[in-house]
Order: structure tokens, then C-alpha cells, then sequence
């Protein structure tokens, strides 16, 4: 590979598995797609061990615009490991549902470029590319149950509300670039710094922050989600959770943290409050929710709303901890939609918590695993949750914000009642209806296995990957 | 931000400008309507139906793919331009580019996109 390349290898990787998977699509045959499943999969393992393998080194590529270091390295691990888990889920669920298509393969592998691109960039520009390249191929891939309804309903509701946000998030890069002069990041955390402050750049910052907050689904920017995760298939559902999220972090955490540190009081007071409203209004609306997918958006709602706890700490503590959540978050969530995937019946029947009735007595291995992806959701003590929620509480505290640490924790106690009220419907109640019968699927309990292993590897032994977390976030913070 | 003011000013000339000419004229002239005035001023068919048709999606397909025609276009101009000074490192890469453009084309071709129907 050319040397000035190397910055990108895990971007070029997952390129050249896209460009493989077209060419692959268009020969025979035409019928079973899931080579194409196994080859993206290899090219995401593939992009996982570049990952790893360049941790440590710094470099840029294209004239400063994407950057490689450890930050952008620790988000390429998340968003793989997301992607990797999205792939084993969809092997057979798209031909459950008569849906096997190569360009669902295709699309996701375009959506995780767009999210690596996005913890790369360097400059404002390339962000909104990356946003683009991310967002456009979430928003076929919402719709792509085409046959249904809802999955229409999500597809439109999510093209409209993204676009509309992006158009807050140009307008934005506009204003930075017309007081800064540039739009790459560094030079505009230098304008920030020297000049005397030119309020074109906050109004510019808070619009960035509308276009983000969309993105990671925060309140009052998170109206899509339940509805664009019932509507879309429950595998895109989990990458929209999981991975579009990161990304949406990553992006967020760079300019916040490095670019604009200069005027971090301002943002830390706008966060501050947006953590709050994240949430709680997360966590009071999924009690009302018997759909377990939506009741799923509404958590990852309110899992923002602790992870921006983290970027209102700041410091080594906080931002580490927020890239340690998203791990976290991302093994408990994908397994979460995970197991609702294997019950899924037909077209995405069998979603209530009412089919998940006596679950524990007819698939106690099932059951089991939803429960403790559901506590490590709560934060009970072995899994991977408590170990997140307690570095990103603890940093709350450690910089001063004791009453957010106190309402977080407060609003960790709320949202045990919804999560425990499933696990109350699988152990104590009876089965009401036909029966949920899990899809045999080895794969999809691959999936259900590595997310397991990660939310115990996390939980019992966190201070590794906690170290490298903080290591990430260190070239941002110097 | 005073590097602005002037574009607020002219901006504020250019509203009471209008504001003003329309304003003025509305006050000053005889009002007398007939349909002929309604009609389309010497050029333009006479419109017929409603502005809201429905397109064959098909038309959005060739349109994407002239779309990829298009940006090879624009590229390989400039491209053509300085290829000698640059050498063959700048031919691989627009090769590539070209090889990933037509895998585009390709696909498009394979999924019966140029077939109309």
C-alpha cells in the first residue's frame, strides 16, 4: 500500500470491500445473496485488525483533511464491532423475510464508510461528507422492507428530519467558515483562540450541535427515532443505534473537545441542560412503551443523555468514559435487538412484550441472554453497564457537576423499572397468544455471543480497554 | 462583524427599493383587470392542467446515471489538462477512479436500469 495511504487503511479496506461486493452482486447467483453477507463480514474483521494494528500511530492524508490517531482508531473499533454484529444478525433474518437483496450488504458496508469517515475527519467539510455518505445510505436502508407500511413511514420520516438537520449542520460550517476564514478544524480552534470572540462562531458551534444532536438522537432532536427503529428492519434499527451513534460522538466529541475547547464554558452550560432533557425525557416516555423496539429508542435516547454527562465532565475522565460507554452501549444494545430479531415472527410480528410472556420457561438460554443485556443496560454490577455508568458518574463528580451526577443516577433508577418490567414478563408471567418461537439461526447466536462476551469482558475487567479509552481521547485534550 | 455592515446596508437599499418602486406604482396607477392581462406575455404555451404531474420513475434513474457521466466529465478535463506535469501516478489514480465509476455504470446496466419500460 502507498505510503501516504496508510493513515486510511481502515477507510481503504472498507472501500475496496464495498467495490468487491458491487462487482460480487452482479455475478451469479442471482438468487442467495449470502456470500456477499460472509464477504462484507470478512472485510469488517478485516478493517477491525487494521484498526488495531496501526493503534499507536498518528499521520494525516489528503493535505490534513482526515487524520489518523488513536481517538479516530478507538471509534473505528466501536463502529466495527457494531457493524460486525449488525452483518451476523442480517445473514439469514433478510431471507426470513424474503428480503435477501446484495444491496443491503452493500449499503451498510457505504453507511460504516460514512461512519469511519466521520471519527477520521479532520476538517468541516469532510465531516458533512462523511454525515452524507452515512446518512443517505441509512435512510434506503430504513425503507427496506418496502412491501410494509411502516418501513415507508420510517424511510420518509428519517430522509426529511435528517435532511432538514443537515441543512442546520451547513448552515452552521458556513457561519464558522465566513468568521474563521477555513474550515479546517485545528485552524478554527486558532481563530477561536486569538481573535476577540466573534459570536458568529458560537451561532455557528450551536448549529453544528443541532445537526449532531440529530444525528446521536438527542432531546429535543430525537422525535425520528421511535419511529424510524419500528418502521425499519430490526437489524438497521440496531446499526442505527449503535453505530450511527458513534460516529455522531465522534464527530461531536472532536469538534467540542478540540476545536472548541476555547470556548468551553458556553457549551458545557448548553449541554449541561441537554443532558438533563436527554434524559429524562427518554427514560419517562419508554415506561409508556409496550413495542420493545420502541422502548429500545427511547433507552438509547436516554443512554445519550448519560454519555453527554461524560462531554460535560470533559477532561481524560469524561471523554474516555464516553467512548468507553459507546463500547459498552453498543455489545448491550445489538444484543438486545439482537434477541428481538430471533423472536421476530413474519414481518415484525411479535415485538410487544406481551409475546415475550413465559419466554424463561420455553428458551431460558434466550430469555437469560436478553435479561443480562437488559441489566447491562440498568448498570447492575458484573456486566459491562455499571463499569460505564460509574466512570462516566464518577468524572460528573470528580469535575464538580454534582447535582448531573445525582440526576443521572436518579434517572438510572427510573429506567430499571422499564427494563426489569420485560424481564418480569419473560420469568413471572405465562404465555398469552401463539407462541414466540426464536429462528434458528448459528449466526445470529454468534452475534448473541460475542455481544454477551463483550458486556462481560467489560464489566468484569474494564480498566484495560477504560486505559485505552483515555489514552484515545489524550490528543484531542493536549 | 463590522465587516458586515455594509452588506446589512445594502441589503436594507435593496428591500426599500423594491418596497418603494412596487409601493409607489400600486398607489399611482389606474386599476383595470381583464383576462388578457392573466395571460402568459408573448412567450410560453398556454398552460393547460395542473402544475402537479406525475413523472415515470424511470426518468430519476437515467438521470443518476447521466449523473455519473457528468462527474466524470468534470473531472477528467482538469485531469487531461496537467496529466503531463503530474505523471503516472496522477494516470493510476484517475484510473481507478474510472474503474470505480464504470463498476457504477455496470451495476446500473446489470440491474436493467437503461431498459425502458
Amino acid at each position: 500500500m502507498d505510503a501516504a495511504l496508510l493513515p486510511l487503511a481502515p477507510l481503504v479496506v472498507v472501500a475496496g470491500t464495498t467495490v468487491v461486493l458491487i462487482l460480487l452482486d452482479l455475478l451469479p447467483p442471482r438468487t442467495s445473496k449470502v456470500h456477499l453477507g460472509v464477504v462484507a463480514l470478512v472485510g469488517i474483521v478485516a478493517t477491525l485488525v487494521s484498526a488495531l494494528f496501526l493503534w499507536g500511530r498518528a499521520g494525516r492524508a489528503f493535505s490534513g483533511v482526515v487524520v489518523l490517531d488513536n481517538f479516530a482508531l478507538f471509534f473505528d473499533v466501536v463502529i466495527c464491532y457494531a457493524v460486525a454484529l449488525v452483518l451476523l444478525l442480517s445473514l439469514d433474518y433478510l431471507r426470513r423475510n424474503g428480503m435477501e437483496r446484495g444491496e443491503y450488504y452493500i449499503l451498510v458496508l457505504f453507511a460504516t464508510l460514512g461512519m469511519l469517515l466521520m471519527a477520521h475527519a479532520a476538517d468541516l467539510i469532510v465531516i458533512f461528507l462523511a454525515l452524507e455518505l452515512m446518512s443517505l445510505s441509512l435512510y434506503v436502508l430504513a425503507g427496506f422492507f418496502q412491501a410494509r407500511l411502516t418501513a415507508a413511514e420510517s424511510a420518509m420520516k428519517y430522509f426529511l428530519l435528517g435532511a432538514f438537520a443537515t441543512g442546520f449542520f451547513v448552515y452552521g460550517i458556513a457561519l464558522i467558515y465566513g468568521a474563521a476564514g477555513t474550515t479546517a478544524l485545528d485552524r478554527v480552534g486558532a481563530a477561536l483562540g486569538s481573535a476577540t470572540r466573534d459570536p458568529l462562531l458560537l451561532i455557528g458551534l450551536g448549529l453544528l450541535l443541532v445537526g449532531f444532536g440529530f444525528k446521536i438522537s438527542s432531546v429535543p432532536f430525537h422525535m425520528w427515532a421511535p419511529d424510524v427503529y419500528e418502521g425499519a428492519p430490526t437489524s438497521v434499527a440496531a446499526l442505527i443505534a449503535t453505530g450511527s451513534k458513534a460516529a455522531g460522538f465522534a464527530g461531536l466529541l472532536r469538534v467540542l473537545l478540540s476545536t472548541f475547547r476555547g470556548a468551553q464554558p458556553d457549551w458545557t452550560a448548553l449541554l449541561w441542560v441537554l443532558a438533563v432533557l436527554t434524559m429524562t425525557v427518554g427514560n419517562v416516555v419508554a415506561i409508556a412503551q409496550s413495542n420493545l423496539k420502541r422502548m429500545l429508542a427511547y433507552s438509547s435516547i436516554a443512554h445519550v443523555g448519560y454519555m453527554l454527562v461524560g462531554v460535560v465532565a470533559g477532561g481524560p475522565l469524561g471523554a474516555g468514559g464516553v467512548l468507553f460507554y459507546l463500547l459498552v452501549y453498543s455489545f448491550a444494545t445489538a444484543g438486545a435487538f439482537g434477541v428481538i430479531l430471533l423472536l421476530e415472527r413474519g414481518r415484525q410480528e411479535a415485538v410487544n412484550q406481551d409475546d415475550y410472556g413465559g419466554l424463561a420457561a420455553r428458551h431460558p438460554v434466550l430469555a437469560l441472554t436478553l435479561a443480562l443485556f437488559l441489566l447491562s443496560l440498568i448498570g447492575m454490577p458484573p456486566t459491562a453497564g455499571f463499569a460505564g455508568k460509574f466512570y462516566l458518574f464518577g468524572a460528573a463528580v470528580r469535575s464538580g457537576y454534582i447535582w448531573l451526577a445525582v440526576i443521572a443516577v436518579l434517572n438510572s433508577a427510573v429506567a430499571a423499572y422499564y427494563y426489569l418490567r420485560v424481564i418480569v414478563y419473560m420469568y413471572m408471567r405465562d404465555q398469552e397468544g401463539v407462541p414466540t418461537e426464536p429462528a434458528p439461526s448459528f449466526a445470529g447466536r454468534l452475534a448473541l455471543g460475542i455481544a454477551l462476551w463483550g458486556v462481560f469482558q467489560l464489566g468484569l475487567m474494564p480498566a484495560p480497554v477504560l486505559d485505552l479509552a483515555q489514552a484515545a481521547v489524550a490528543p484531542l485534550l493536549r | 462583524m463590522s465587516d458586515y455592515v455594509p452588506v446589512l446596508i445594502y441589503a436594507a437599499f435593496i428591500v426599500a427599493f423594491a418596497v418603494m418602486s412596487l409601493g409607489v406604482a400600486a398607489l399611482l396607477r389606474p386599476s383595470r383587470s381583464y383576462d388578457a392581462k392573466l395571460q402568459n406575455y408573448e412567450c410560453g404555451a398556454e398552460p393547460i392542467g395542473q402544475a402537479w404531474v406525475q413523472f415515470p420513475v424511470g426518468f430519476y434513474l437515467v438521470a443518476l446515471v447521466f449523473l455519473l457521466f457528468d462527474l466524470l466529465a468534470v473531472f477528467l478535463f482538469p485531469w487531461a489538462l496537467v496529466l503531463r506535469g503530474l505523471g503516472l501516478a496522477a494516470f493510476w489514480a484517475m484510473a481507478l477512479f474510472l474503474a470505480i465509476l464504470s463498476l457504477g455504470w455496470l451495476y446500473a446496466y446489470r440491474e436493467g436500469i437503461l431498459e425502458w419500460k
